[in-house]
């Protein structure tokens, strides 16, 4: 089993993930995190740059201003993206800046997505899950988690949020669907943006001639954006708060279901909710990864990664860091995750990770509560797998319990 | 222990104030963090560890001083 040569050959992206395994990253990431967790990589328009598996390394690159995340700089690391660097990103995309463009973003929206601000929303949170369980209990056992559950809840949430009419759903989700996955031709992306793009500047427009009391109506009113900038950043956070959370809340359950006594605690003891939904996190890693390219010449764990090499950051397996979280690969409720890297590190952690806290802490254990006798009602492998998409996760997740 | 923090720097993730809520809040406005005690008593310093280590930013400095003779 030596390879020794081949330890400073490149490697290609390990994207397959083993048979039966719908909750583990791709076996050859796990191989490469044990014997070289940083090291050269191949994508698949010809560049030779870096793949970072390790916790170590991970952290350290995410949280290094010399790490740049602009589009423009970045080669894309699956097959189907461009040759070359990335187009840089839309007006409003804070993901592919730097700062300080991406510090004049962040701070007109961080104050509205603080940990309190979040918190005043548990109980509208609990009401939408409430409204969805009573509807899944009145049509009786059998039904699809992702439709009638996963999907729904977010989905009016961030609507909410932002002051987008919920009912208008049909003239964006679909938009963002194709935004999100990895099938679809670059060309069809940027149509899908553009389409999204356009019913955002109808409701901006409504927005500054008559602001609402929500966060666009804010925007609309008490900033400086310009309407292309308010266009941007509404499509951005629009399609990041349809899709993400629905995803957790959907693998999060099917895990849960998978292993039932992990389910039972939940149940049992309430409790348990905030560190259940940083394991889940750290073991799903729904957003298994990022890019970014270094600025400069820079030494990470004794290597040195060059001005303009693209780094891919995988954080699932970063995630299942056996130094980091012993025993990686189980999912264990009662462990303290936080630390983990499902929400991102460094200046782009994640946006909107105290919404989505919330919005799991109560949906998970509400469903469980609700259907204590919830079971799959198709064979664990029949279920299928969003290998194709940039956020993880089933797209379908056929659930059935028993009539009380 | 004597914990310091770089506004100019945080990027409103919350995990301090999600972390260490009697030592960390966050600014209704801006959503930046607030220091609310600097000096945090003893049964709260392994939170505050963790906080400053989950800090995306890493803002949040600390330093452990001789516990015995500290207030
Ligand atoms: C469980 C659900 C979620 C997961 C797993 C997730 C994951 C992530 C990750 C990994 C990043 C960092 C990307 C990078 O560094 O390249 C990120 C950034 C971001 N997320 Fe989330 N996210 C979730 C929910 C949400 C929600 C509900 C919103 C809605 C507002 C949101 C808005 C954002 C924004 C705006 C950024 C960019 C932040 C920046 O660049 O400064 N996310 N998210
Ligand atoms: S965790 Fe760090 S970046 Fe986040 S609010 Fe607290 S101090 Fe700011």
């Amino acid at each position: 089993m030596q390879h020794e040569p081949s330890l400073t050959e490149p490697v290609t992206l390990p994207t397959q993930r083993a048979a039966g395994c719908p909750f583990d990253p791709p076996a050859g990431l796990a191989e490469l995190r044990e014997q070289r967790p940083l090291t050269r990589m191949t994508y698949p328009d010809g560049h030779v740059g870096w793949l970072a598996t390790g916790y170590p390394a991970v952290r350290a690159i995410l949280g290094d201003p010399r790490f740049s995340s602009r589009y423009e700089l970045l080669h894309y690391p699956f097959p189907g993206g461009p040759e070359g660097p990335l187009p840089p990103a839309p007006v409003g995309d804070m993901t592919g800046m730097d700062a300080p463009e991406h510090t004049r973003y962040r701070r007109l929206l961080m104050g509205k997505f603080t940990v309190r601000r979040m918190r005043q929303l548990t109980d509208r949170v609990e009401e939408i899950t409430a409204e969805h369980l009573d509807a899944l209990e009145h049509r009786g056992p059998g039904a699809d988690l992702v439709k009638a559950f996963a999907r729904p809840i977010p989905a009016l949430v961030i609507c909410e949020l932002l002051g987008v009419p919920y009912a208008d759903r049909d003239r964006f989700q679909g938009h963002a669907d194709t935004i999100m996955s990895m099938d679809a031709p670059p060309e069809e992306g940027y149509a899908a943006m553009a389409a999204l793009q356009e019913y955002m500047a109808h409701l901006v427009a409504a927005k500054r001639a008559d602001p609402s009391d929500d966060l666009l109506g804010d925007l609309a009113c008490d900033s400086d954006l310009t309407d292309e900038e308010l266009i941007g950043i509404g499509a951005f956070l629009l399609a990041a708060g349809l899709d993400t959370t629905a995803n957790m809340i959907a693998h999060g359950t099917f895990a849960l279901l998978t292993n039932p006594a992990q389910a039972e605690a939940l149940r049992t003891d309430p409790d348990l909710a905030p560190r259940a939904v940083e394991e889940l996190m750290r073991y799903l890693t729904v957003a298994p990864t990022t890019v970014r390219s270094a600025l400069e010449d820079v030494e990470v764990e004794g290597q040195m990664i060059k001005a303009g090499e693209s780094v891919t950051i995988s954080l699932e397996a970063a995630n299942r860091d056996r130094e980091r979280f012993p025993d990686p690969d189980v999912l264990d409720l009662h462990r303290k995750a936080t630390g983990h890297l499902g929400f991102g590190h460094g200046i782009h952690q994640c946006l909107g990770q105290q919404l989505a806290r919330v919005e799991l802490m109560v949906a998970l254990p509400a469903l469980l509560g609700r259907f204590p006798t919830l079971r799959l009602d198709v064979p664990a492998d029949e279920v299928p797998l969003r290998t194709n998409m940039n956020i993880y996760g089933v797209h379908r997740l056929p659930v059935t319990w028993d009539e009380d | 222990m004597d914990v310091r923090v770089d506004r100019d720097r945080c990027i409103g993730a919350g995990m301090c104030a999600l972390t260490a809520p009697e030592i960390f809040d966050q600014d209704e406005d801006e959503g930046l963090v607030v220091l609310l005690n600097t000096r945090p008593p003893q049964e709260r310093r392994a939170a505050v560890r963790i906080a400053a280590g989950a800090c995306p930013a890493a803002v949040i400095t600390l330093t452990e001083q001789d516990t015995s003779t500290a207030p």
